[in-house]
């Protein structure tokens, strides 16, 4: 992850941004273009804006109070003002949440992905890999997810791209006994980082989760701290059903952060206003795109920036 | 929060109670309830709009039905017009036309695409079709090799895509190798992408226009947020979509997205995928979606799957026992074999009204498999008297049971626990049952 970052990241979302207008038949262009006086309808607007970003329509009302608040003060002369007060709003609740994952001694520095079907926590490990690598980090996956049909080939081809170790068992064996081999394996090496990707769950099937649980905990026997972050992988294209995944996995596995992936579409990914309220763990990374350069450190100004 | 939610929405509806009609003036606070349990459920702001205002128009001045109350009826008038909005009838596959039929499963990344390929090849050959399966994702690494592993676990063919190749080419010469060797349905599982890829939206485009699909479906996960409209949009736009994919229902996402992809595609929802197994693939129901959105529980589908397996006499036998607390562990036992039958418990919980976030103070009472069959030898080892009145069970008859069963004391210490649990949870089910909704114990029926 290089520093350029934050630039083009946030040029790539107001791109985003751009489509999304022709899209939606949303009705916020006062907003957008932020000019005019603030009225009751410009405030509603918002509150329709922040419900759009997939914030909530409690979290909504309760900023839009807090504007209104401001401006019954004489505090935002016009809709500009208005829009950057939220903009700090959000940037300043969500400033404490920019905290990067520091993979550093006693080797090796563990990390088990995990998270819901489909929000990319595969394609996120290996983006992973690709940053440790170039940070002269030494980097073994372990393929922990011997569920899905072809995922440890998928997580193969991430290794060979980043040129990372990699530890796999049969597809359909047990996950917890892979993420031992490669622990070990790591720390015989002499590894710096082990990335464990693991089969997505839906965090209402309680069997699926106590595995997780038990991965956790055999990690934990095996090397002491392990795991030193349980990186929870959250889709911004999901609603408000994010939520209860990080509260469920936060409970089964102690989630220690997390990565917003898919935020070069459309989706804004306003739910993290609500996870970061009900668990308190930093947001490492968001993805951004396909490619092994796709990995970003969270930026929450820019983040603010782009949600309405 | 769902529980929060839902209690709330009834609570304020319950202000119409008394009322004779539903008028302007008692009706904005239900609506409002409405319109943020429907937010919640991530239904999208504008199509939350659109359904409040068809709602407010047919519950003002309408006549309340003799046989319900003003609340009742609003809830009715709520749930027909959800109902309505997401289609009638359940919707076909059109397999009419002379085969080999194609049909392009098409979405986001990580919706479920290559999955939902392999469940509609396995429900296909269910119905005697012969299908083929296409990967046409080139792009994804191994996502060629994962639908070829799906294929070989249910014996069905998969075409050998060059993943050099151009998906275009790909599917065009896909299907006419289906034609030449007799497969009459080919499914064409295509990249996962980004709507506003223009790239690989006119892929999309040019694939349709090689092979003329019979039916293009939007694969959508159900925990979707407010951008479904947004997604659904530009892929109808692109491609006009014949129907759609609604995955991960298996989860707890209330799934409001359903509602919104149909107000702006108008296109039916076809299937909705149930789990992570190739058979876990189900018609789409609009009015147990409805509930379900609603947070007011599955109960449809919970009476319609209890009545597969549950035997009418025996069930007005249990009720019978239930009203007057007889309910006893012989009775447990026998629910735990048809709960086994039936799914899993954890499932069927899930379908309660209410009782969605109930299921942690539960988790006890979903016994796997392995706890099932000790559950069942614990039981197994009591006698008659035993299993009648629970209430005998002193220490040394439980370590008896214990040695009997070749468990522990612990164990039976906790069915016993799990056990008054449920008798609790089936006696206030059956109370609030019969009093909501007219309907009692809908679990047994």
């Amino acid at each position: 992850m290089t520093d350029h970052s934050s630039d083009s990241f946030f040029s790539r979302l107001k791109a985003g941004l751009g489509k999304t207008r022709e899209l939606l038949f949303m009705n916020v262009e006062a907003i957008a273009r932020g000019i005019g006086p603030v009225d009751e309808k410009v405030l509603s607007d918002l509150e329709e804006a922040l419900i759009l970003a997939d914030a909530g329509a409690g979290l909504a009302h309760e900023y839009a109070e807090q504007l209104r608040a401001k401006w019954r003060r004489g505090e935002l002369p016009d809709v500009e003002a208005l829009r950057a007060a939220l903009r700090r709003m959000i940037a300043e609740t969500l400033a404490p949440r920019m905290v990067p994952l520091a993979v550093a001694p006693p080797y090796p520095f563990v990390v088990l992905v995990v998270g819901v079907n489909g929000v990319g926590k595969t394609t996120t490990i290996g983006k992973m890999a690709h940053w440790l690598r170039g940070e002269g980090h030494p980097v073994l996956l372990a393929a922990a997810d011997t569920f899905r049909a072809a995922a440890i080939e998928q997580l193969k081809v991430w290794a060979d791209r980043a040129g990372a170790e990699f530890v796999r068992h049969q597809e359909g064996s047990d996950a917890s006994a892979v993420a031992f081999d490669a622990v070990r394996a790591a720390a015989a090496r002499g590894t710096h980082a082990v990335l464990i990707d693991t089969a997505g769950r839906l965090h209402t099937k309680a069997p699926l989760m106590e595995e997780m649980r038990k991965v956790v905990r055999i990690v934990g026997r095996e090397i002491p701290g392990a795991p030193h972050e349980v990186l929870l992988v959250l889709d911004a294209t999901n609603g408000r059903n994010a939520i209860a995944q990080a509260k469920t996995f936060r409970e089964f596995t102690g989630v220690t952060g997390l990565a917003l992936t898919k935020l070069d579409g459309t989706a804004k990914g306003g739910v993290v206003l609500s996870v970061t309220r009900e668990i308190d763990a930093p947001i490492r990374f968001i993805g951004v795109g396909e490619s092994v350069d796709d990995l970003r450190p969270f930026d929450a100004a820019a983040f603010a920036e782009a949600l309405f | 929060m769902f529980e929060n939610l839902t209690e709330k929405f009834q609570g304020v509806v319950k202000a119409l109670r008394g009322q004779g009609r539903i008028s302007e003036g008692n009706i904005e606070g239900a609506l409002r309830e409405v319109r943020l349990a429907l937010l919640e459920a991530d239904v999208n702001y504008n199509v939350v709009k659109d359904v409040t205002a068809a709602i407010k128009e047919k519950a003002l001045g309408a006549e309340v039905l003799a046989s319900l109350s003003p609340d009742q009826h609003f809830i009715k008038i709520v749930h027909d017009e959800m109902t309505k909005m997401m289609g009638g009838e359940a919707q076909e596959l059109d397999l009419a036309r002379r085969p080999p039929v194609p049909i392009m499963l098409v979405g986001l990344q990580g919706s479920g695409k290559t999955t939902s390929c392999g469940k509609l090849a396995l429900y296909l050959q269910k119905k005697k079709r012969s299908p083929f399966l296409v990967p046409a994702d080139v792009y994804r690494p191994a996502a060629i090799e994962q639908l070829k592993v799906l294929g070989s676990q249910i014996g069905i063919p998969v075409f050998d895509s060059n993943p050099g190749a151009d998906p275009v080419e790909i599917c065009r010469e896909a299907v006419r190798f289906a034609d030449r060797n007799g497969y009459d349905t080919v499914l064409l599982d295509t990249a996962g992408r980004l709507h506003i890829d223009e790239k690989l939206m006119e892929e999309l485009r040019r694939i349709k226009e090689a092979v003329d699909p019979s039916d293009i479906l939007l694969v959508a996960d159900a925990m979707t947020g407010q951008d479904a409209v947004n997604v659904a949009k530009a892929f109808h736009g692109k491609l006009s979509l014949s129907g759609i994919v609604l995955t991960k229902m298996d989860g707890d996402a209330r799934g409001g997205a359903a509602l919104s992809i149909r107000a702006v595609t108008g296109a039916p929802i076809k299937f909705v995928g149930v789990g992570e197994k190739l058979d876990a693939l189900e018609p789409f129901y609009p009015d147990r979606m409805a509930s379900r959105i609603l947070g007011m529980g599955d109960i449809l589908t919970l009476v319609e799957k209890a009545q597969e397996t549950i035997d009418e006499k025996q069930a007005r036998e249990l009720e019978r026992k239930l009203r007057k607390s007889q309910f006893t562990l012989e009775d447990f036992r026998e629910q735990l074999l048809r709960v086994r039958k039936m799914g899993s418990m954890e499932e069927l919980l899930g379908m309660i009204p209410g009782m969605g976030g109930k299921l942690k103070d539960l988790k006890g009472a979903a016994p796997d498999e392995a706890e099932l069959k000790r559950t069942l030898a614990i039981i197994d080892s009591m006698t008659r008297e035993e299993r009648r009145n629970v209430k005998v069970l002193n220490g040394s008859r439980r370590k008896r049971i214990a040695l009997g069963s070749g468990t522990t004391v612990q164990e039976v210490n906790r069915l016993l626990k799990n056990f008054q649990q449920a008798e609790a949870m089936i006696k206030r089910f059956s109370q609030a049952g019969g009093r909501k909704a007219g309907r009692n114990l809908p679990f047994f029926r």
